[in-house]
Order: C-alpha cells, then sequence, then structure tokens
C-alpha cells in the first residue's frame, strides 16, 4: 500500500554542512502491516516519517498510497489518510480546547469544515465509547480543557484522534519516549490494541529495541539512509530470544 | 447623565473594533497590526459612500466588506509569501495610508450634515434631542448582534477549526486542515470588523480622518485585558461579552483621568502602560508564587 521508490533528501546542499540523509531509498509497507523502526540519531528516521506525511518534501523519488503518487501532496491533503502521533505530547492536541473539540476536529478530518454545528450529541455518544475504551476515566470529561491532562492522558487522546477515523498509515515518532514508565507501557499497549483492531499499516519508531521486536510485525534497522537489516516472523523471533 | 451615555456607547462603538482584534490577537495568537488601516479603510469608505447619498446602513456593510480585503492582503503576505506575522500587517497597514487619501481624495472628510446610521431614529422625538442615546443604542445593538453570531460561529466545525490552529497549528495540520486557509479567514473576518468600527467611528465623530485609525491597537488591546481582568470565565461567548465590557471600562478610566487633569496628547502613553501592565500580570503572578515556593523550600530543606 505505502511504497517509496528511489527516495533522495539532502540536507543544506551546496554547503559545508550538506547531509545525504537518503540516496535512492526503497521502503514498501503493506496493509495490515505494523514496521518498527530502530536506528541512532541522525539514522534518518523522523527523516523518514516527515518525508511520508508531507512536511518535508523529498529531492527525487516517489512515494506512492495504493498506487496513486503522493509524492507532491501537501501536508494537509496527506492527512487524510495518514494518522500522527508526535514524540512531544503537547503537538498532538489544542491545550485551550475541550476534549470534545480535539475529537471532534479528528471526526472531521474528511469532512468539509463547514458551518454546521461542531457539538452534536451522535458524536458525543460516540466520543464516549472511544473514550471508555482507552480506559483513563476520560468519558465523563468532555468538557475538560486538553491542556488541563497529564503528557500520558494527552498522548493517549492524540493516539485515539490519529486513528479515529481509520487512517490509511498510522505514523507514530517516538510518541511514548517522553513519558514515565507507567504511561509508557499504557501508551504502548493501547498502540498494540488500536493496530491490531484496525486493518492499517503502521510505522513506529523507537529506541527501545525490545519494544521493537515484541510490538508490530516487522523490524527495520536503519544506518546512514540504509536500511541495513529488515526483520520479519521467524528472524523476530530468533532476534527477541537474544534479548 | 448625558456623559455617563456618551462614554458608554464610544466604549461600545470601539468594542466592535476590540472583539475584532480579540480574533487575531487572542483565537488566531496573530500579532495582527492592520487593525489600524482597516479602521481607518472603514471610516474612509462609509464616509464617501455617505457624502455621495448612499444608505448610511448598507455603507456600514460595504466598509465591512472591503475591510475583509485587507485581512485577505495580511493573509496572503503571511501565508503565501512566508513573510513575519507583525510585518505583514504593518505593510498592509502603511499601504492603507496612501488607499485611504486616495479613496477620500484628500486627509479628511466631514460628514457634517449628512445622513448616519445614529440618525435612524431621529422620528422618534426623544432621540432627535439627543444624539448620544441614539449612539448607545446603536452601540448595543451592533453588540449583541456580533456577540451572536461571532459565539455561533467559533462553534461551528470551521470556528472551532480556527480556534484549534490558533492553539496548535502543527496539530491542525496534522489533522488535515488547510491552516493557511483558517488563517486568512480570520484575518479577513477580524479586519471586517475593524472596518465596521471604523465606519461607525466616522459616523459619530461626524468625519473621517487619514489618522483615525493611530494608536487605536493599543487601546482595543487594553479593553481586552481590562476585561479579561473582570471577567475570568471560560466560556467563549463571557470572554466576548468581557471584551465589551473592558472596553466600556476603558472609555470610563480615560474620562476620569482626564478629569483628573491629564493632559490628553499623554492619553497614549497612559494606555500603553496600562496595557502593559496589564499582559504582565500573570507572570508576575507566577514569578511571585514561585519565589514564595522557593522560600517554603529552602525553609523545608533547612528544616531537614
Amino acid at each position: 500500500m505505502l511504497e517509496i521508490k528511489n527516495l533522495c533528501k539532502t540536507f543544506n546542499k551546496n554547503s559545508i554542512d550538506e547531509k545525504t540523509i537518503f540516496k535512492n531509498f526503497n521502503l514498501t509497507v503493506e496493509k495490515g502491516e505494523f514496521v518498527t523502526i530502530i536506528g541512532g540519531n541522525g539514522a534518518g528516521k523522523s527523516t523518514l516519517m516527515n518525508l511520508i506525511s508531507g512536511s518535508m518534501i523529498s529531492d527525487s523519488g516517489k512515494i506512492f498510497m495504493d498506487d496513486k503518487d503522493i509524492t507532491f501532496f501537501p501536508e494537509h491533503k496527506r492527512a487524510k489518510f495518514i494518522g500522527r502521533v508526535f514524540q512531544d505530547p503537547l503537538k498532538g492536541t489544542a491545550p485551550n480546547l475541550t476534549i470534545e473539540e480535539n475529537l471532534s476536529l479528528a471526526l472531521l478530518r474528511n469532512s468539509k469544515r463547514n458551518l454546521l454545528f461542531g457539538k452534536t450529541k451522535r458524536n458525543l455518544e460516540f466520543f464516549k465509547e472511544k473514550l471508555s475504551e482507552i480506559n483513563l476515566d476520560l468519558e465523563n470529561r468532555l468538557d475538560t480543557k486538553m491542556g488541563l491532562l497529564s503528557g500520558g492522558q494527552r498522548q493517549a487522546i492524540t493516539l485515539l484522534m490519529a486513528t479515529l477515523i481509520n487512517p490509511k498509515i498510522l505514523l507514530l515518532d517516538e510518541h511514548t519516549s517522553a513519558l514515565d514508565p507507567k504511561s509508557r507501557d499504557k501508551i504502548l499497549n493501547l498502540t498494540g490494541k488500536i493496530t491490531n483492531d484496525k486493518n492499517m499499516a503502521t510505522l513506529m519508531i523507537t529506541h527501545n529495541v525490545e519494544n521493537a521486536l515484541r510490538l508490530g510485525s516487522r523490524t527495520i534497522k536503519l544506518e546512514n539512509g540504509q536500511i541495513v537489516s529488515d526483520l520479519k516472523k521467524e528472524e523476530r523471533e530468533a532476534a527477541k530470544s537474544l534479548l | 447623565m448625558n456623559i455617563l451615555v456618551s462614554t458608554c456607547s464610544q466604549g461600545l462603538i470601539y468594542a466592535v473594533l476590540a472583539m475584532g482584534l480579540y480574533i487575531t490577537f487572542r483565537i488566531l495568537n496573530f500579532a495582527d497590526m492592520t487593525a489600524e488601516g482597516s479602521l481607518t479603510l472603514g471610516g474612509s469608505i462609509c464616509a464617501v459612500l455617505i457624502t455621495n447619498g448612499a444608505n448610511p446602513v448598507l455603507s456600514v456593510l460595504t466598509a465591512g466588506l472591503i475591510g475583509s480585503l485587507a485581512g485577505l492582503i495580511t493573509g496572503f503576505l503571511h501565508t503565501k509569501l512566508k513573510i513575519q506575522a507583525i510585518l505583514s500587517g504593518i505593510l498592509t497597514m502603511i499601504a492603507l495610508y496612501s488607499v485611504n487619501i486616495k479613496i477620500m481624495g484628500k486627509a479628511n472628510l466631514s460628514l457634517l450634515g449628512k445622513e448616519t446610521v445614529f440618525k435612524i431614529f431621529e422620528n422618534v422625538p426623544f432621540f432627535k434631542e439627543n444624539l448620544q442615546f441614539s449612539i448607545f443604542l446603536i452601540g448595543i445593538i451592533t453588540c449583541s448582534a456580533l456577540l451572536l453570531i461571532l459565539n455561533l460561529f467559533f462553534k461551528t466545525r470551521l470556528g472551532i477549526a480556527i480556534r484549534a490552529t490558533g492553539d496548535n497549528e502543527q496539530m491542525m495540520r496534522a489533522q488535515g486542515a488547510n491552516t493557511d486557509f483558517l488563517k486568512i479567514l480570520a484575518l479577513m473576518i477580524s479586519n471586517s470588523l475593524c472596518a465596521v468600527a471604523g465606519a461607525l467611528i466616522a459616523q459619530s465623530q461626524g468625519y473621517a480622518d487619514v489618522n483615525m485609525g493611530t494608536g487605536t491597537i493599543v487601546i482595543a488591546l487594553a479593553s481586552i485585558v481590562i476585561g479579561e481582568a473582570l471577567i475570568k470565565e471560560n466560556l467563549f461567548l463571557l470572554k466576548l461579552v468581557a471584551v465589551i465590557l473592558g472596553s466600556v471600562c476603558y472609555r470610563f478610566i480615560i474620562f476620569f483621568v482626564l478629569n483628573l487633569g491629564m493632559n490628553p496628547s499623554d492619553l497614549n502613553l497612559f494606555t500603553a502602560v496600562m496595557a502593559s501592565i496589564l499582559l504582565s500580570l500573570p507572570g508576575i503572578r507566577k514569578t511571585i508564587v514561585r519565589s514564595v515556593t522557593n522560600v517554603g523550600n529552602q525553609k523545608f530543606v533547612q528544616n531537614i
């Protein structure tokens, strides 16, 4: 479903600081596949996410989504089929809006932003149901301002918002690294649950090798913009036993 | 009594401007300097239309419509040409100075003896003798109408999207929103309100002047922060009410200090200082709380 072909990206071209991240990078991710990505700093993990989500545009190469060329789609157009969760829990939600308003923004991702009321009774029930699924006792606090919640709670809601309308692909950029151990486990479990329930492709960056092998169905290691290892079923099991 | 009403009505008319600035300054988080230019633009257009015999109400609406174009230009400069927010506003404001003189044909235009919106109630004997009451009534009507419309608008899907853009732009882009469009739209609404305010101000003072906008941003900001100090509720409707109340309050403060003998030319200095103090209050409060807790912590550590 997601196909990256001969992708190239160089920062600060024609200067002393020139840094080539990707040179003819190729990656294909199938529907329902959960890919965990590991690799050191500067390996190109986040750049890859940014290129897929459209917050950066590649120098050359193509990105296809379901055989459609999205290489030059602007960020907001890609967002219609890409769900994203950032590393910083504060980045995924609007702090001065209520939980309900945040969720309704996510629900309306694919519809017109018109003059109909943002709050409806039908949506309210739907949000309550979804919030009760993540077990944070937030289902009766829909009128609470987002900014009053903890980082873990906000990240859980960001995850919910990213997947509320079934994106084709979910991008998780170290989405647990700013959280305390307890919240981290909660969010990881939630990630596993949500991705199991929905049939979408998922890319998750993590620095934790154990999590990378425990979650998902495929693990990629990036180094200098190259895939140096690409582990699937049996190889992953073998790698896990080495931990 | 008359002075009370005229102070109130001036506050109500300037409240339209303050509500416009509230949209950019507080909701969109965008320091929009266009406001001074679009206020004068509204005044000039309205004055020209009225002197040419147009219906006053239609003139005000036209001024609002054209004022939104000023917001469109600022928004275009900022979002498409990537010029800093504050600079794009200043550029449009400066350009509007020349445009406004072109519109009026000279630096100012008198509306003396012309038809204005405030003469709508002329057939009612009481209002004919007391123009101030008529300005007051029009101010009340305009402010309540705007209160209702803006409150409804910012609860629609589009309105929530604009609020979220001001709150967290990156998140809105990740949610598939064209934030450039939303910003331009908010700027257009805001500047449209500023132009309406300009049209009303010109009619109430009896002339449009190319410098009528100077210093009005600070007045609007002062009104907003006074309002926020008065009403601290979270409800959106009450936040708008606070802006109106703040604008009226500001006029009373000005009336008071002028009566105490302050030189009118010192008013800008006074307003700026007042706005600075009110804007810095939350930060100062935080510092005080922190230093108090620090003292507490140190004592706690010493006791161990």
